[in-house]
């Protein structure tokens, strides 16, 4: 079966930097692949040319077999890409069942609906708590998102992106900064996400990458440095060299 | 049980849509004033075209966090549009002020592709250029709007044929109370639905509004049509409640003057500007009394200390304020009740 | 023709040194400061009291055309300025907008809304023939008092320690404070001297562009687009934006006047869109 997400030749320069180097990916459909790499491997940039964020030099991109390389951001959402943030990117002002219910409606078509009242469609409200539920975001449903706690706000980031209902979730260090009361019910939660969506984690926690994943990637310089499943991966002395030896460094 | 959860989500969700007893107490004051108040119609008048511009630089400001010096341009627009109708012998007021908002949209529509790029600055600066080159326009072509003179022999026809325009205010207050009310059921009817939400992200984080899939240039080219309208719609009740246009309705101080308003009364919640609009004109009236010359010299007070005093906050506080009495008044206080809802999941 | 090139330069060296400040405040605090016009306006105050109450001969004004609005930027920016360098850009605009609004009335009460005469001493008046061309000698006068601050101002920024700090800080605030530049202090100082060329600007500019309690709203436009068009990442771009700025505008003004205003305005929208960073600005 074809891979849900694929790179073919991915290639990105600024100026004389090649930040993307001829990466080929697969994402297998139902995956839990994680992507590390040392700082500056050119994680970030390969998350934002799949999101659309920036414009790759050359290459393509496809999901579920479709070429997006050149499609606007917002239509790779709606196609089934979604993805979070490793710094909250979250609507401080918004609590989090309008956050939730914007993405549901948006999803549905509803954001270009300006007569009906938010929230009077049943199946919104009932995807809405379904998704809470979910994420643990019930009893905070209505405060103000800026008042939440810092985990809760973690949450809230990977909710707002499975609400776009996603056939690819892109994570992107969910776990950075969760103090570690917080931390397990968090994993938890990403742990038990439904296996019809297919998960790209990017991580530097080792724990979690393990646990997590059943295949990963190791991204060098712009440069998939090599793929496998985790014990291919794990006992690879080069990785070690490279990658574990750099985050010793660190 | 389940479902018992799943009404409460939705009886949340849907409270933007519903009218308090507040707000229906706030327009039951407005028409009071209609029958209470004969002898200030002329200046009730001026509130309320002043609000339903204010009214409109909330759309695009308090819910779309775009901000514009030049909004008088399509204030101006409407009025000289609907000031040229009447003088053309097409005084219907309500042909004329359809005809305003028209003009305005599309004016809106046009720039709006030139306003909602580049940084703050920018935008404010374009917005700016384009009142300003609207000014310049209105000034040369004086055969059309009497330049500097202003547009004489504006003739409005009886409002739907049947009420002549006083020199009391009287048809005239009740017509643009009118055209107040109705443009702010629309307004508030829009910001309560899925549009308006996804315009409130958009305010707050474009970068996650973006990443959830909206369409970030779309829904604000929308918007600020919609504005624009309104903004023009403001200038036609001017132009047919007065019967006459001049460069001023055009001018920059009016870009500023409605900021003001709104500011004073608040953005995001849509009666920031009714609130503004009376407390600038009992202000204006008090303080032009003091010192008739100087009133600049008191916005310009007003407007620092404001900012200094922290807006923001003061507003933000004063909102806490007053949905806690809101909810006071109707007994109808509806948190989702934590404990409650916890204990049935 | 070439007078007009002459005139039109003279005014966008004018316009350079009303402007400069804005651009560089703007670019080092991206701070919206609309009432820039006041420090200038100040100026050209100062100068017409010297001159026209106590009799202070045009030159001798000249200083204190610099130092007033340099000391009233100073603690303005020390008092209020600082606390909104971390506001919102609708904060700042609303901010300095009623300051405008307040120098405005301000002047209108204690000077009345009258223009005010400046009399030019008489080695400044008139025109001389040079090589053909009809030159104004104060167009000239301003040329060089000009050109000598730009490259002064050049000089600092390129070749001394502060101007290396000052760059520092624009091109990145935060690095800049990482290194240990106090980037408070220099932002005050910087306020101070742009706000007392604009006053400088303003007593030069005077004759020509007129001065009336309206002055600092009159032209916060031109000083806007001189600091948006040019860019804020040096000052050689807004040096061009005023030359070009000043060139068009004399020049439009004697060849299509019914048009004037609309060129510079529809010029200044061409440029934003296409170009937001500015014309000259590097591409980010």
């Amino acid at each position: 079966m074809a891979p849900v997400l694929e790179t073919r030749g991915l290639v990105k320069r600024f100026g004389g930097l090649t930040a993307t180097n001829d990466v080929s990916f697969r994402l297998e459909r139902g995956g839990r692949h994680a992507l590390i790499g040392p700082n500056g491997a050119g994680k970030t940039t390969f998350i934002n040319l799949l999101t659309g964020v920036l414009t790759p030099t050359s290459g393509q991109i496809l999901l579920e077999g479709k070429d997006v390389t050149h499609s606007r951001a917002e239509l790779r959402v709606r196609r089934g890409l979604a993805r979070t943030f490793q710094i909250n990117q979250l609507f401080p002002a918004m609590t989090p069942l309008e956050t939730i219910g914007l993405a549901v409606s948006e999803r549905m078509g509803g954001g270009r609906d300006w007569w009906r009242v938010t929230g009077s469609k049943r199946e919104i409200v009932d995807e809405i708590v379904d998704i809470a539920r979910r994420f643990h975001l019930m009893d905070i449903l209505d405060e103000r998102t800026s008042n939440l706690a810092y985990g809760k706000q973690r949450l809230l980031e990977i909710a707002v992106a499975f609400a776009s209902r996603p056939k690819v979730l892109l994570l992107d260090e969910p776990a950075a900064g969760v103090p570690e009361a917080e931390r397990h019910e968090l994993l938890a939660t990403v742990a038990a996400l439904p296996r019809d969506v297919s998960v790209l984690l990017i991580e530097h926690d080792m724990d979690l990458v393990f646990s997590f994943a059943d295949r990963i990637s190791v991204l060098v310089n712009g440069a998939l440095f090599t793929e496998g499943t985790v014990e291919e991966v794990s006992n690879d002395p080069k990785v070690k060299a490279v990658y574990l030896g750099e985050s010793v460094y660190e | 049980m389940k479902s018992h959860t799943e009404d409460d989500v939705r009886r949340v969700l849907t409270r933007r849509g519903r009218w308090g007893f507040s707000e229906i107490a706030f327009w039951l004051v407005a028409v009071a004033t209609l029958v209470f108040m004969p002898d200030r119609h002329l200046i009730l008048n001026e509130i309320a075209i002043i609000a339903l511009f204010a009214l409109s630089l909330d759309l695009i400001l308090g819910y779309a966090g775009i901000v514009s010096l030049g909004h008088a341009a399509f204030f101006g627009l409407g009025a000289y549009v609907a000031g040229i109708l009447a003088q053309q012998g097409i005084g219907n007021p309500l042909i004329g002020l359809a005809a305003a908002a028209l003009a305005a949209a599309i004016l809106g529509l046009a720039t709006s592709f030139l306003v909602l790029r580049g940084s703050d600055l920018t935008k404010l600066m374009v917005a700016l250029g384009v009142a300003l080159i609207l000014g310049e326009v209105a000034n040369r072509m004086a055969w059309l709007t009497g330049g500097a003179d202003g547009l004489q022999g504006v003739n409005v026809s009886p409002l739907l044929g049947l009420f002549e325009f006083d020199m009391f205010g009287t048809t005239a207050y009740a017509y643009s109370l009118t055209v107040l009310f109705v443009l702010f059921v629309l307004a508030r009817r829009v910001m309560a639905s899925p549009y308006g939400l996804s315009l409130r992200s958009i305010r707050d984080n474009p970068l996650r509004a973006r990443a959830i899939g909206i369409p970030v240039n779309r829904r604000l080219v929308v918007i600020y049509t919609l504005a624009a309208a309104y903004a023009g719609s403001a200038g036609a009740l001017l132009a047919q409640t007065i019967q006459f246009v001049s460069l001023d309705v055009l001018a920059f101080h009016r870009s500023a003057d409605v900021m003001l308003v709104l500011v004073i009364g608040g953005a995001g919640y849509l009666y920031g500007g009714i609130i503004g609009a009376v407390v600038f004109k009992i202000l204006q009236d008090y303080l032009s009394d003091l010192t008739p010359q100087y009133w600049l010299f008191w916005i310009g007070l007003i407007l620092v200390l404001l900012v200094l005093m922290d807006r923001e906050r003061m507003v933000s506080k004063a909102r806490t304020l007053w949905k806690r009495t809101a909810n006071r008044l109707t007994h109808r206080a509806e948190p989702l009740a934590t404990t409650r809802t916890a204990r049935e999941i | 023709m070439l007078t007009i090139l002459f005139d039109g330069v003279a005014y966008g060296m004018l316009l350079f040194v009303l402007a400069c400040g804005l651009a560089v405040t703007l670019g080092l605090m991206n701070f919206v400061n609309l009432a820039h016009g006041a420090f200038a306006m100040a100026g050209g105050y100062v100068t017409a009291v010297l001159m026209n109450r106590y009799g202070i001969p045009f030159l001798l004004t000249l200083p204190f055309a610099f130092l007033v609005p340099s000391l009233t930027g100073l603690v303005l920016e020390r008092t209020l300025y600082k606390r909104l360098y971390t506001r919102s850009h609708l904060d700042q605009v609303l901010f300095s907008i009623g300051l405008v609004f307040m120098a405005i009335a301000a002047i209108d009460y204690s000077m009345g809304s009258q223009q005010q005469l400046i009399q030019l001493p008489t080695w400044l008046l008139g025109r001389a023939d040079v090589l053909g061309i009809q030159i104004g000698r104060y167009r000239s006068f301003i040329i060089a008092v000009c050109g000598i601050l730009v490259v002064v101002l050049q000089f600092i920024l390129t070749k001394t320690r502060f101007g290396s700090r000052l760059r520092a800080a624009v091109d990145d605030r935060r690095v800049a404070c990482g290194l240990g530049i106090n980037v408070s202090m220099i932002f005050a100082v910087t306020f101070a001297v742009g706000s007392g060329l604009a006053g400088l600007g303003g007593a030069l500019g005077a004759e020509i562009l007129g001065l009336d309690p309206t002055f600092p709203l009159k032209f916060m436009i031109y000083f806007l687009i001189v600091a948006t068009v040019g860019g804020t990442t040096s000052i050689t771009g807004p040096f061009l934006a005023s030359l070009l700025l000043g060139i068009a505008d004399v020049a439009g003004k004697y060849y299509v006047p019914s048009f004037g205003a609309f060129v510079i305005y529809t010029l200044m929208i061409v440029v934003l869109v296409l170009r937001p960073q500015g014309l000259f600005a590097r591409a980010r």
